[in-house]
């Protein structure tokens, strides 16, 4: 039997693959003609040889919490996420138009803060902020790009609009697991490619490269590039081996660099080598430890020094997390209008700001029918779904909002799409989002698709990998069908 | 179309982080290590099956004399408390509580070449890391209940398929040079000890001296040291002692020989170190130059009378200094010398 004969129940919320009276989706009808003659065992052959050259090739993210610490692999699933050309075309127009305002946001909130004095975002929202770091007042990035990198996700609701769900401007990852799961699935199904037109995503590595070549502070030609990591035992310690790979870098830890008179160097067998361009997947507080966190093992000491004197260019810039601090998320449409004259082509998730009145009265008053998240948190922790939790659950946050209304926001509660996904020897409907990846250099460029992520728990909203989620090929057509 | 523009090599091409060397030479000396401890415990469980006459006490002498050779013997006295074939491979096979048991080694060299991934092929990266999952989806066990043969055969069959991957997709770099450097010393190293087994293990009486028991006892030090074959060829006739330690110590085309190893060792390390002079500049190339003038100006008799044994805890000594020397030079921020330490 194969998997799409199954019954498959697209129930009440916006499916990818299947409209509400259980028709195919146009740019969906090829695979399921495809998927209806595979059998079942077959599928299942491919799924497993999938998962083994996962393991094999070490393609694992390390999961803490977890006595044994180990490494596992991202769970996959085969059916992919496919978007229409124009679709396409709208989403990568919005993003652009996005990271270009939060670009010129950044620039501005360090230097002049022209959009405080007007009154567009209140000022003591941008001063409580964890991550603005007043040290870097008028201190002028290499090219004027604050996010070189950003992994923005976007989720669709009940009528299949996507919205944007957050910005992440810091370190965001996921990038190889994108790159991973098209080679994963060019492996498992080769002639469906042929079928469809899918656009190409192996040139990230490439793109990114080339952004962080703009960045060199003494040209590009003999630029030295490394990537920064935390070290092995990181959970995304996969994907730096694997960027650094793809792009021919060294990739360091904090105790292969040194600094000497402002100027960053790496320890080789060979002697000192200087540093021009370091791509880090260090957080702002761990990067140096005589101007940060004074206890951070995995930073370089005078590092912030050498990117003060212009003699390093990080990416991404120290200082952007402001940007994507839930609370200033809320303003983005405002801070779009304001200076791109322009209307969000991307629309938010509808957001209350506990820290003001009227809306910390309407989000204590049906907290129990809102999603409460906490300012800067990632990872899908510490948050609440209103309309799944438990009493006991609520009237927790509740207590914590009404104590620290800064460190919150509310949302109304988005039915994500869901995607026919393969779930024990079934197909059935899981909630997906999308993280696509947009890098700024000397354009800002797209590219098609993504990480698709998939809440594999029945019902569950909650797409982190951490917290039991997957993912699935995102395939982008040079069509609409 | 204006002329397409070839961009030159970029720079970082040719350089190497001091971690990233060490990564690879500690990478291609555990696994070295691994294939040797797998061959010296196949050879001699094979051994003590084929004399089934050996009585309690021959055996546990058997597995000590390994145990001393190997340098390990503490240790195990303080883990288990008598010497047989089952708790000598336990010990020196499965027990994460020695740090040199195979499975302890491939662990090791698993966990620094995941900290180079980046740096090595995916092949090299694949069977080091499907070795490293074999091993940890089996219980000691279960690896006994299939037969230790089998996992002995696994372990070499993988050593060899790292080193051919190796030799086939690793760039002739800097690299390359710390790989071979770790490997050539751990080799070296484990030859003398594979030899010295036999000095440890006392024979009942003089006659028996080029016995049967005598003469099985050095074939297996010789297919200890994969070296059967090519010493029959060599020699052609019987099996005796002195030839046999004088083709591991003196043979000039055996690659597991001490002098064949100490031959390349020396060269690795004047690339290694950078030294082009007659006179060597570092306490690493003089004693590699010390090591290589005693392998090519001694002749066995000046070996035996100077003491078999004797020599080879000398050549150990030797090698543990220059392997140490290169690993300081290289590394240049004593800093690190900690983290050194937990990678050994």
């Amino acid at each position: 039997m194969s998997i799409i004969s199954k019954s498959y129940d697209p129930s009440t919320f916006y499916d990818e693959m299947f409209r509400p009276g259980g028709e195919i989706r146009p740019h969906y009808r090829r695979l399921a003609e495809r998927l209806s003659t595979l059998p079942e065992t077959e599928f299942d052959q491919r799924r497993a040889a999938v998962d083994l050259a996962f393991l094999r090739r070490g393609v694992t993210f390390t999961v803490y919490n977890n006595a044994e610490g180990t490494e596992r692999i991202f769970p996959f699933d085969l059916i992919p996420r496919i978007i229409p050309a124009a679709e396409w075309r709208r989403i990568e127009a919005g993003l652009i138009q996005r990271i270009t305002a939060l670009n010129l946001f950044l620039h501005d909130l360090y230097h002049g803060q022209k959009i405080l004095k007007d009154k567009v975002v209140p000022a003591a929202q941008i001063l409580s902020a964890k991550h603005f770091r007043r040290e870097f007042m008028n201190f002028s990035v290499p090219r004027d790009i604050y996010v070189h990198i950003c992994g923005t996700d976007l989720i669709r609701d009940h009528d299949g609009n996507y919205l944007v769900l957050e910005d992440n401007l810091r370190c965001p990852s996921g990038a190889s697991y994108m790159i991973e799961n098209r080679a994963a699935m060019r492996r498992a199904f080769p002639n469906l490619f042929q079928s469809y037109s899918v656009r190409a995503i192996e040139g990230y590595a490439d793109t990114l490269l080339k952004s962080l070549l703009h960045l060199a502070p003494h040209g590009a030609d003999k630029a030295n590039v490394v990537l920064l990591t935390p070290g092995v035992y990181n959970s995304a310690y996969f994907e730096h081996t694997f960027l650094a790979r793809q792009m021919g870098i060294p990739i360091v830890e904090g105790r292969d660099l040194v600094v000497r008179d402002a100027r960053v160097f790496m320890r080789t067998t060979a002697g000192l080598v200087p540093v021009d361009v370091i791509y880090r997947r260090i957080d702002d507080d761990f990067l140096d430890p005589t101007v940060f966190r004074a206890d951070s093992q995995l930073g370089v000491p005078g590092l912030v020094a050498a990117y003060r004197a212009g003699n390093v260019a990080l990416a991404n810039s120290i200082g952007t997390g402001v940007a994507d601090d839930k609370v200033i998320y809320a303003y983005v449409p405002k801070i779009i209008r304001y200076y791109l004259d322009q209307d969000p082509i991307l629309p938010n998730v509808n957001t209350y700001l506990a820290s003001e009145t009227e809306d910390r009265k309407f989000i204590l008053a049906n907290i129990a029918k809102l999603v409460v998240k906490s300012a800067n948190e990632a990872g899908g922790y510490g948050m609440l779904i209103g309309p799944a939790a438990t009493r006991a659950e609520v009237d927790d946050f509740r207590a914590k909002v009404a104590a620290n209304p800064r460190n919150f926001i509310a949302q109304d509660p988005i039915m994500l799409s869901r995607s026919p996904t393969w779930c024990d020897r079934s197909l059935e409907g899981r909630h997906i989002d999308l993280r696509p990846y947009i890098l700024c250099g000397e354009k800002t460029i797209v590219t098609p698709g993504g990480l698709t992520r998939v809440a594999l728990r029945k019902g569950s909203l909650v797409v982190n990998s951490s917290q039991g989620g997957g993912s699935k090929d995102t395939w982008v057509l040079n069509n609409d069908d | 179309m204006p002329p397409l523009k070839i961009p030159p090599a970029r720079p970082q091409a040719t350089v190497m982080l001091s971690r990233v060397a060490h990564s690879l030479y500690w990478m291609s000396r555990y696994i070295e290590r691994a294939e040797n401890i797998a061959r010296l415990l196949e050879v001699n469980l094979q051994f003590l099956l084929d004399f089934q006459g050996i009585d309690d006490a021959g055996v546990k002498e058997h597995w000590g004399s390994i145990l001393a050779s190997s340098g390990d013997d503490e240790l195990f006295s303080t883990l288990y408390e008598t010497a047989d074939s089952r708790t000598v491979t336990e010990f020196l096979a499965l027990d994460l509580r020695n740090p040199s048991s195979i499975l302890s080694c491939v662990f090791t060299a698993r966990e620094n070449a995941r900290m180079i991934r980046d740096q090595i092929s995916v092949e090299m990266w694949e069977t080091i890391n499907e070795l490293y999952l074999f091993l940890k989806a089996h219980n000691t066990a279960e690896i006994w209940a299939a037969g230790p043969y089998e996992f002995f055969r696994d372990i070499k069959r993988n050593s060899h398929l790292f080193q051919g991957l190796t030799d086939s997709t690793y760039p002739r770099n800097e690299g390359w040079e710390f790989i071979q450097f770790g490997k050539l010393l751990e080799r070296a190293d484990k030859t003398t000890r594979i030899l010295d087994v036999k000095y440890h293990i006392l024979l009942p009486n003089a006659t028996d001296v080029g016995g049967a028991i005598d003469t099985a006892q050095w074939q297996a030090v010789l297919r200890s040291a994969s070296a059967l074959e090519a010493y029959r060829r060599f020699y052609v006739r019987e099996i005796l002692a002195w030839k046999v330690a004088e083709f591991l110590v003196f043979s000039d085309s055996f690659p597991r020989s001490l002098h064949y190893c100490a031959v390349q060792i020396d060269d690795f390390l004047r690339r290694i170190l950078d030294e082009t002079g007659a006179r060597p500049r570092s306490e690493a190339a003089r004693a590699s130059r010390r090591l290589l003038a005693d392998l090519q100006s001694l002749t066995i008799n000046d070996v035996l009378d100077q003491g078999l044994h004797e020599f080879l805890l000398e050549a150990q000594k030797s090698l543990d200094r220059i392997g140490d020397e290169v690993v300081q030079t290289t590394m240049f921020y004593p800093a690190e010398t900690d983290t050194e330490q937990q990678q050994q």
